[in-house]
């Protein structure tokens, strides 16, 4: 059974015809729990998510700042399983029909088996894969397997990344690019600055792919910032810390809902 | 010109290769953001290798900094306790800064500054690679955050005072295992947000291309050295030589001189905890698999989720669940061997060399005594072994007064 790339195609091709930016959420599977992750994520889509990105938790995520690093605790403790993380991204779909992405490090992959990973992947309904530590000069199995099964190959660019970089890694990428707002890791932060709209407009000049940016976004006034100049907003760990803030899950939901919402205004809004 | 010359970068210049590749291990799995950065890094020091004036520098810091050659010291009375075999030890615990991570440190210095970054952050586990590090950086005038895992700035108290003492600041990380895996995650999270002025002088033969080809040519006048110096007392090569491994650094500067002299069995001693059949370890080449941790393949401590397993040593600077890729191609095409020894092997030796000789080494130096001490039995009388002993025991006392039972009982150090 082939992935969802087209579907991801066609969701971020109906937001650029209603003129307004995709809202893409974040959350890792098996936080708080395996179900009641699944109830997280469909909140959030619900709440006026267009796409999400289901992360797998990692023991080493060099790339994410504490919000991240605890729910992804949790749910390692939890006793989370790539297996589990598969399950997550079917229960997402079925319920709610959108474009739902994996992203992971790369060990859980190699190790997991790429082939087998891709297959099971999209037989689950999946979308695509981001994949932040497989530079582009490492990625020719992991491509080759994702096309082979319907997956969309989501590659990160960065402010550092130079030109040349950005015709190499887009002309990699299929259904978007990530483009990191600034240099750092995931957490929510005051403002989203120059950076990204500069990063945005050098990563146009050389691909017709959908741009998103993600890291630091996390207000609807941001997402509204943000929207101006890119295809697509992404936020995760402010999905993250409303639920690591709740005094229970239902409250944790309810506020999942409510940020989504207020976030999905603001692509709407476009500053 | 008469210096004495200690920078070896590998002459034959076939591993890794360009793309950073020792066989199947290796390679360069980093966020985009850092890209730039690891690149400008592998320019630097392909310039800097062609630049006699990067060697002279290096060597003059060598020579009259850090007290090279190190000396080749005969240890008959402990090698008694080996079958009779007789055994050398390279002291690289005479070093300046107590330990061989100085040779390193010196070299990526003179290329931060070539660089023009001002700021330098750096991973320790033991603290040998913070101290060294923290020295480089009073010397040179950089600003330098050294990341520490908690529990390894409790056991390694003295080395986390030199480093502030050296003026660097030292951030006891709390995520994770809270030992050097996680001190190395920080340290990443560090540079990929401040990267323009940092460098991450990188202390081991890991990480992603080029670190592991650069820190082991720094570490090679190890075994070129001794090699020289051996084969200058006694005429011929050695049996074996022997070091211990956590990331890999000291082993692979003895080893690769020798890597040409077949007949040299290459040993590197792994800290095998409580024993490996426990599961506390970081015997990662014996008991690991391949996989990606800090940006490169090679053998690492893992789950079939490939979610990295914690390690366990009593060695902070052996506790770590990777290894640098060229020793996992070493191990895979045969070249070298690696055994697992366990806390208590590592501890008996590092009292056997103490009463028998009057040097303290390193915990992370003794488990390649204790691995000599096995590997003499083996060859007997005739035999003829090299020993790393990449540092001193200073350091270790605390850990050492507990395991012996060495403090009064109404010492304030002994509760």
């Amino acid at each position: 059974m082939a992935g969802n790339a087209e579907l991801l195609n066609s969701v971020l091709a109906a937001a650029k015809a209603e003129h307004r930016a995709a809202l893409v959420g974040y959350l890792p599977a098996g936080f708080p729990t395996v179900a009641d992750g699944v109830r997280a994520i469909t909140t959030m889509l619900d709440g006026g998510c267009d796409i999400v990105e289901v992360g797998l938790p990692h023991s080493d995520p060099v790339l994410d700042g504490p919000v991240i690093q605890t729910a992804d605790d949790i749910a390692l403790r939890g006793g989370v399983k790539i297996t589990d993380v598969i399950e997550t991204v079917r229960e997402a779909h079925r319920i709610s029909g959108a474009p739902i992405l994996c992203m992971t490090y790369w060990n859980p992959v190699d190790r997991y088996g790429v082939a087998r990973f891709a297959a099971d992947l999209a037989e689950a309904g999946g979308a695509g894969c981001i994949l932040p530590d497989l530079p582009v000069e490492e990625s020719d199995e992991w491509r080759k397997a994702a096309q082979e099964h319907g997956l969309a190959t989501v590659f990160v660019v960065a402010p550092s990344s130079r030109d040349e970089r950005l015709a190499k890694i887009t002309a990699a990428g299929t259904g978007f690019v990530y483009a990191a707002s600034l240099m750092g890791v995931t957490g929510t932060r005051e403002s989203v600055g120059h950076e990204a709209r500069q990063l945005v407009d050098r990563t146009r000049a050389v691909t017709d792919l959908p741009v998103c940016v993600g890291l630091g976004v996390s207000n609807a006034q941001q997402a509204a910032e943000v929207a101006r100049f890119a295809d697509g907003v992404i936020v995760g760990s402010a999905f993250v810390k409303r639920l690591l803030d709740a005094p229970d899950l239902e409250t944790g939901l309810a506020a999942v809902r409510t940020l989504a919402g207020e976030l999905a205004e603001g692509v709407r809004k476009r500053g | 010109m008469s210096q004495e010359h200690f920078f070896f970068p590998d002459p034959e210049g076939q591993v890794p290769t360009p793309t950073g590749y020792f066989g199947a291990f290796g390679g360069k799995f980093i966020p985009e953001a850092l890209v730039a950065a690891v690149d400008e890094v592998a320019a630097e020091y392909e310039k800097a290798k062609a630049d006699p004036a990067f060697a002279a520098e290096l060597d003059e810091l060598m020579a009259n900094y850090t007290g090279r050659p190190s000396a080749l010291t005969e240890v008959p009375r402990f090698a008694e306790h080996a079958g009779g075999a007789r055994v050398f030890l390279k002291r690289e615990d005479l070093n300046h800064t107590g330990s061989h991570k100085i040779n390193n440190v010196l070299g990526q210095a003179l290329l931060t500054k070539r660089m023009g970054k001002t700021r330098v952050i750096a991973e320790t586990g033991a603290g040998q690679h913070g101290v060294a590090t923290a020295t480089a950086c009073a010397l040179f005038g950089l600003e330098c955050t050294i990341y520490m895992g908690e529990v390894d700035t409790k056991r390694q108290a003295l080395n986390v005072a030199r480093m502030r003492m050296l003026g660097a600041e030292v951030i006891a990380v709390k995520s994770g295992s809270r030992t050097l895996k996680d001190a190395i995650n920080e340290a990443f999270r560090d540079w990929v947000a401040n990267v323009d002025r940092t460098h991450y002088l990188f202390g081991t033969v890991a990480g992603p291309h080029p670190f592991p080809a650069l820190v082991r040519d720094f570490h090679r006048v190890i075994g070129v050295e001794a090699r020289r110096q051996l084969l200058e007392r006694t005429g011929r090569l050695p049996d074996a030589a022997l070091a211990c491994v956590g990331g890999g650094s000291n082993a692979m500067g003895l080893f690769h001189a020798f890597l040409p002299d077949t007949g040299v069995r290459l040993i590197g001693c792994e800290p095998g905890g409580h024993g490996v059949e426990t599961g506390e370890h970081a015997a990662t080449l014996t008991q690991g698999t391949p996989g990606i941790l800090h940006g490169s393949r090679s053998y690492v401590l893992q789950d079939e989720d490939g979610q990295i397993t914690e390690p366990y040593s009593i060695s902070a600077g052996l506790d770590y669940p990777g290894i640098g890729p060229e020793h996992s191609y070493l191990k895979d095409i045969g070249r070298a061997e690696y055994r697992a020894v366990t806390d208590d092997e590592a501890m008996q030796a590092l009292r056997l060399l103490s009463r028998t000789e009057g040097i303290i080494p390193a915990i992370e130096s003794a488990h390649a005594l204790a691995g000599a001490l096995e590997t003499g039995r083996e060859l007997g009388p005739d035999g003829l072994l090299l020993v790393n002993l990449s540092g001193r025991g200073d350091k270790d006392m605390d850990t050492a007064a507990r395991y012996f039972g060495l403090y009064d009982t109404t010492d304030e150090g002994a509760n």
